[in-house]
C-alpha cells in the first residue's frame, strides 16, 4: 500500500509543529523519518495513523484521501516507542486484539496470533503476562500486535528507543529481515542516523517541522542538502563561507606518513578509528581509517583530500525557513 | 456525523461536571449556608452571636477541642513512625498482610472504635481523656503508616549511600537526610490526623461522656438535646472557620509533598540487629492494634461470669432502648448503605471523569465534604431540608443522601488515579488496531476500571455502614442504623444494654471487614506489577 502525506501542516496551541510536510512512500518501500527531538517526526507519524488531525494538507492511502478517516478504519499498524501493551491482557490477548475487534472467527484469530508471534521470534509465549516481559520482548509483542491485523502500512515510533546495546542491534537486524520478508510499506521514526540508514530504503530528514531532504542513504551521504544536514548526519568537516559551505566527507581525507599536520585525537569504534587531525595552518579535519596499524595522537602526518569527496552545499539559516 | 458526535461528547463532558456540581450545591453548600444563615441572621437582620462565641463554656469547649486534637496528633505520630519505618524500609514475610491489617482500624466505624475502648479499658478510665486519646491514636495510626510509609519507601536509597560515601555517620544521615526528607510527609500526615481528631465525633460522644465536649459534640448537644439551634449554629460557625483553616494548611502541605513518591524504593531484608528491631516494632504494633477489637469480641460473648451467645440472640427481641428490635437496625444499615453507595457512584463517577480530565477546581470542591465534618453536615441537613422547597426531614432518603456525601470524596479519590492511569496511548493503540470508540470503551477502559470501581463501591459502602455523625442527626427514631443503635444502647445502664452494643459492634465490624476485604483484594489484584 502506498502512503502519501501532502503538504501537511499541524498547529497545536498556536505553535506550528509541521509545515508543508510532503513525503511519498511507495508500496513495499521503507522510509525512515529522521530528525532531532522536536523536529515533528512523531507528529508526522501520528498524522499518518490518524491520531492527529492535520490543520492543513491531505493523507492519501493508495491515492484515496483518508485525512478524515478515524484511525480504527485506516488499516494502519503503529508500534509505540515504549510498546504501550494493554496491562490487563496476556500476550495473546494483546496480539489478538486487532483480529478480535475485527470480529474474526476464533480459529482465525488464534492462527494470526501464532503467526505474528512466530514472525517476531516469540512463538509459544501466548499465555505470558505482559507485565513480566523484558523491554525487548515487550517491543516484539508490540510489533506482533501491530502485524496481526495485517496492516497495509506499518508505522514505528522509535521502536528501538527504549533499548540499548546488543539487544538494540539484534532487534534492528530482525526488523530489517522482517520488513524485507513481508514486503511491507514501512514508515519508521528515529533520531538515530545509523538506525535510519539501516532500516530505510529512503530517509526523510525533518528539521523544525519541515522536510530538509529526502534521499537514499547513499545520496544523503554523498550530497547532503545543506551544512545543517551534513552536520546532523555526523560530518565534522563542514566549512561555511558566506552562503556556501564546503563539506569534506571523512573517508575522503587520507592520512599518510609525512609532514604538514598532527593527530590530535583518535577514537576507536570497533574496526573503525576516527581521527582528528590539525593542519599546521590551524584547520582541523576528521578522517576515518580502519585496521590496527593507525596513526597515534601526537604523530606528524600528511593529509591528502580526494576531490571526489568534497561537496559544495548551501548554508542553512533558520530565517530562511521563516521567510519561506 | 463527526460534528454531531463531537457535540454529543461535549454535552457528555458538560454533564460530567454539572451533575456533581449540582449535587454539591444542593446537598453541601446549601446545608452549610443554612448554618451560616442561622448563626448570623435573626428575623432578617444580621446578628453576630458574640454572646455565644465569648461565653466561657464555648471557650472551654474550643480549648479542649484544640488540646485533644494536638495531643492526639503528636501521640499518633509517635505511635505510627516505627511501623512506617519497618514497612517502608524492609522486606519480610507477611509484609503485605501487615500493610492491609494496619488499615483495619481506619476503616472501622468510629462508634465501633469507641465501644472497643469501653470494652478494653478498666471501668474507672473507660470514659476519660485517656480513653479519647488512645482511641484517636488507634484510629489514625494507619494514616501515619500509609502517608509517611509510602513517602519513605519512595525515597531513593542511594541518597543515604551517597551521604555515607561523603563521610556522614549513621546518626548524621538520620539527622541531615531522613529528618528533612520526611518532614513534608510528616507534616502532611500530622495535618490529616489533626483534622480527623479536631472533627472527631463518635469517639468523643461515647468516651467523653458528659464531662468532655468538643465543638462537634457540643453542636449535637445543643441542637439535638437542648434544641438551642442558635447556639448550635454559632458553634458551627466557629467549627467551620477552624476546619477551613486546617484544610488550607493541610492542602498547602500536601502540595509541598508533590512528586517524590514516584520511585519504588529499595526495600531490603533486615539484617543483624535490624531483624530484632523490625520484629519488635511489627509484632508490638500489631498486638496493640489487635487488643481493642479482641476485647470487643470477648465482651460481646461475656454473659454474667461465663460466656455465651446471649447478647447476639437478644438482638432479635424488642428492647426499650430502641423503637424496634435491634436486628432491624442491621437491615436499615444495609438498605441505607446500598442506596448511599448507588448515589455516591452516580455522582462520583462523572465527577472523577471530570477531575481526571483536568478540572482541578472540582477536585477541591469534592474534597470539601471530607473536611467539613459529618456532624456539621447532619446539622446543616437538619436546618436546610426542614421545610419547603425541599422537605426531607421525615423522608428516609435524607440518610443515604448525607451518607453519600460523606462517601463521595472516597469514591472520587479512588477512581481518579485509575482514570488517569488509563494512558492515552492505550486508547490510541486500540484505535490503530481497528477498535471503534465503543470497542475502546468496552475492551480497554472498562476492564482497566472494573477493579477501581469495585474498590470505590466497597469504600462507599463501608463508609456509609459506619457513618454516625450525620446519621445520628437525621435518622428517625424508628429507623435506627447499627451505629445509632449502638450509641443508644451505650447511653443506657445495665449489662443487657452494654452487651447488645458489643454484639452489634461485632456484627458491624464483621460487615465492614467483609466489604474491606473484598475491595482490598480487588485493589491488590488490580495493581499493576
Amino acid at each position: 500500500m502506498r502512503l502519501a502525506l501532502e503538504a501537511i501542516g499541524v498547529v497545536i496551541d498556536g505553535s506550528s509543529i509541521l509545515d508543508h510536510v510532503s513525503v511519498d512512500v511507495g508500496a513495499g518501500e521503507r522510509l525512515a523519518l529522521l530528525g532531532p527531538s522536536g523536529s515533528g517526526k512523531s507528529t508526522a507519524l501520528r498524522v499518518a495513523a490518524g491520531l492527529q488531525r492535520p490543520t492543513a494538507g491531505r493523507v492519501l492511502l493508495d491515492g484515496a484521501d483518508v485525512t478524515r478517516v478515524p484511525p480504527h478504519r485506516r488499516g494502519i499498524g503503529l508500534v509505540f516507542q515504549d510498546a504501550a501493551l494493554f496491562p490487563h491482557r496476556d500476550v495473546a490477548g494483546n496480539v489478538g486484539f486487532g483480529p478480535r475487534v475485527a470480529h474474526l472467527p476464533q480459529a482465525e484469530r488464534d492462527a494470526r496470533v501464532a503467526e505474528a508471534l512466530d514472525l517476531v521470534g516469540l512463538a509459544g509465549t501466548e499465555r505470558r503476562d505482559v507485565t513480566t516481559l523484558s523491554g525487548g520482548e515487550a517491543q516484539r509483542v508490540a510489533l506482533a500486535r501491530a502485524l496481526a491485523p495485517r496492516p497495509g502500512v506499518l508505522l514505528l515510533d522509535e521502536p528501538l528507543g527504549a533499548l540499548d546495546g546488543p539487544l538494540r542491534q539484534r532487534l534492528q537486524d530482525d526488523l530489517r529481515e522482517l520488513f524485507e520478508r513481508l514486503a511491507l510499506t514501512v514508515v519508521h521514526v528515529t533520531h538515530d542516523v545509523g538506525e535510519a540508514f539501516a532500516l530505510g530504503d529512503r530517509v526523510a530528514v525533518l528539521r523544525d517541522g519541515r522536510v530538509a531532504q529526502v534521499a537514499t542513504p547513499e545520496e544523503l551521504w554523498a550530497r547532503p542538502a545543506d551544512d545543517w544536514v551534513a552536520r546532523f548526519l555526523g560530518m565534522a568537516n563542514v566549512f561555511a563561507d558566506g552562503d556556501r559551505a564546503r563539506v569534506i566527507r571523512p573517508e575522503a581525507v587520507r592520512v599518510v606518513g609525512g609532514e604538514g599536520a598532527v593527530v590530535v585525537a583518535a577514537d576507536r569504534d570497533a574496526a573503525v578509528v576516527r581521527l582528528r587531525v590539525r593542519e599546521d595552518g590551524g584547520r582541523e579535519l576528521e578522517a576515518v581509517v580502519v585496521g590496527v596499524d593507525v596513526p597515534r595522537v601526537g604523530e606528524r602526518v600528511a593529509i591528502d583530500v580526494d576531490p571526489g569527496g568534497v561537496v559544495d552545499v548551501r548554508v542553512w539559516r533558520p530565517e530562511m525557513q521563516r521567510r519561506g | 456525523m463527526d460534528r454531531h458526535r463531537r457535540a454529543l461528547s461535549a454535552a457528555g463532558r458538560a454533564a460530567a461536571v454539572v451533575l456533581p456540581v449540582a449535587f454539591l450545591a444542593v446537598f453541601f453548600a446549601w446545608p452549610l449556608g443554612a448554618i451560616l444563615a442561622r448563626s448570623l441572621v435573626v428575623d432578617g437582620r444580621p446578628d453576630v452571636p458574640l454572646d455565644v462565641l465569648t461565653d466561657s463554656t464555648t471557650r472551654d469547649v474550643a480549648w479542649f477541642t484544640l488540646w485533644q486534637a494536638t495531643v492526639s496528633t503528636v501521640l499518633t505520630l509517635l505511635a505510627g513512625l516505627p511501623l512506617a519505618w519497618a514497612l517502608a524500609r524492609f522486606r519480610f514475610p507477611g509484609r503485605s498482610v501487615i500493610e492491609a491489617l494496619v488499615l483495619v482500624p481506619f476503616v472501622l466505624p468510629t462508634v465501633v472504635v469507641a465501644t472497643a475502648f469501653v470494652a478494653l479499658l478498666p471501668d474507672d478510665i473507660e470514659r476519660s481523656v485517656w480513653a479519647i486519646l488512645l482511641a484517636h491514636v488507634f484510629f489514625n495510626v494507619a494514616v501515619v503508616v500509609r502517608v509517611v510509609g509510602a513517602f519513605w519507601a519512595g525515597l531513593d536509597q542511594r541518597l543515604w549511600d551517597a551521604a555515607a560515601t561523603l563521610g556522614a555517620s549513621p546518626a548524621e544521615r538520620q539527622l541531615r537526610l531522613t529528618a528533612p526528607l520526611l518532614a513534608p510527609a510528616l507534616a502532611s500526615a500530622a495535618s490529616i490526623v489533626f483534622l480527623f481528631c479536631f472533627t472527631s465525633f463518635g469517639v468523643i460522644l461515647i468516651l467523653g461522656g458528659p464531662r468532655y465536649a468538643t465543638l462537634e459534640t457540643e453542636i449535637y448537644n445543643q441542637a439535638a438535646r437542648l434544641f438551642d439551634l442558635r447556639t448550635a449554629a454559632a458553634l458551627g460557625l466557629l467549627q467551620l472557620a477552624a476546619v477551613a483553616a486546617a484544610v488550607l494548611v493541610s492542602g498547602r502541605l500536601e502540595r509541598r509533598l508533590g512528586g517524590g513518591r514516584r520511585r519504588s524504593g529499595a526495600a531490603r531484608r533486615p539484617a543483624g540487629g535490624e531483624r530484632v528491631a523490625v520484629a519488635v516494632v511489627v509484632v508490638g504494633s500489631l498486638g496493640l492494634l489487635a487488643l481493642p477489637p479482641l476485647a470487643l469480641v470477648l465482651r460481646s460473648l461475656q454473659v454474667g461470669t461465663g460466656y455465651g451467645l446471649d447478647h447476639f440472640t437478644a438482638l432479635a427481641h424488642e428492647t426499650p432502648a430502641l423503637f424496634v428490635a435491634p436486628w432491624h437496625a442491621i437491615l436499615n444499615s444495609l438498605l441505607f448503605s446500598t442506596a448511599a453507595t448507588a448515589i455516591a457512584l452516580a455522582v462520583g463517577i462523572p465527577a472523577a471523569v471530570a477531575v481526571a480530565s483536568g478540572r482541578r477546581g472540582l477536585d477541591v470542591a469534592l474534597m470539601l465534604p471530607l473536611g467539613a465534618s459529618a456532624a456539621m453536615l447532619g446539622f446543616g441537613f437538619l436546618l436546610a431540608f426542614d421545610d419547603p422547597p425541599l422537605d426531607l426531614r421525615s423522608s428516609p432518603a435524607i440518610v443515604p443522601l448525607a451518607q453519600a456525601l460523606v462517601a463521595l470524596p472516597f469514591v472520587v479519590r479512588s477512581l481518579v488515579p485509575a482514570l488517569r492511569a488509563v494512558d492515552a496511548r492505550m486508547r490510541e493503540a486500540a484505535a490503530v488496531l481497528g477498535a471503534t470508540p465503543a470497542q475502546v470503551r468496552r475492551e480497554i477502559e472498562l476492564p482497566l476500571l472494573a477493579r477501581p470501581l469495585a474498590v470505590a463501591a466497597g469504600l462507599a459502602f463501608a463508609v456509609s455502614l459506619g457513618e454516625f455523625g450525620a446519621t445520628v442527626f437525621l435518622v428517625r427514631a424508628d429507623w435506627p442504623t447499627v451505629p445509632v443503635a449502638i450509641f443508644r444502647f451505650l447511653g443506657r445502664p445495665g449489662e443487657g444494654n452494654v452487651g447488645a452494643a458489643m454484639a452489634l459492634c461485632v456484627v458491624l465490624m464483621a460487615l465492614v471487614a467483609a466489604v474491606a476485604l473484598v475491595s482490598e483484594r480487588a485493589l491488590v489484584r488490580g495493581r499493576p506489577r
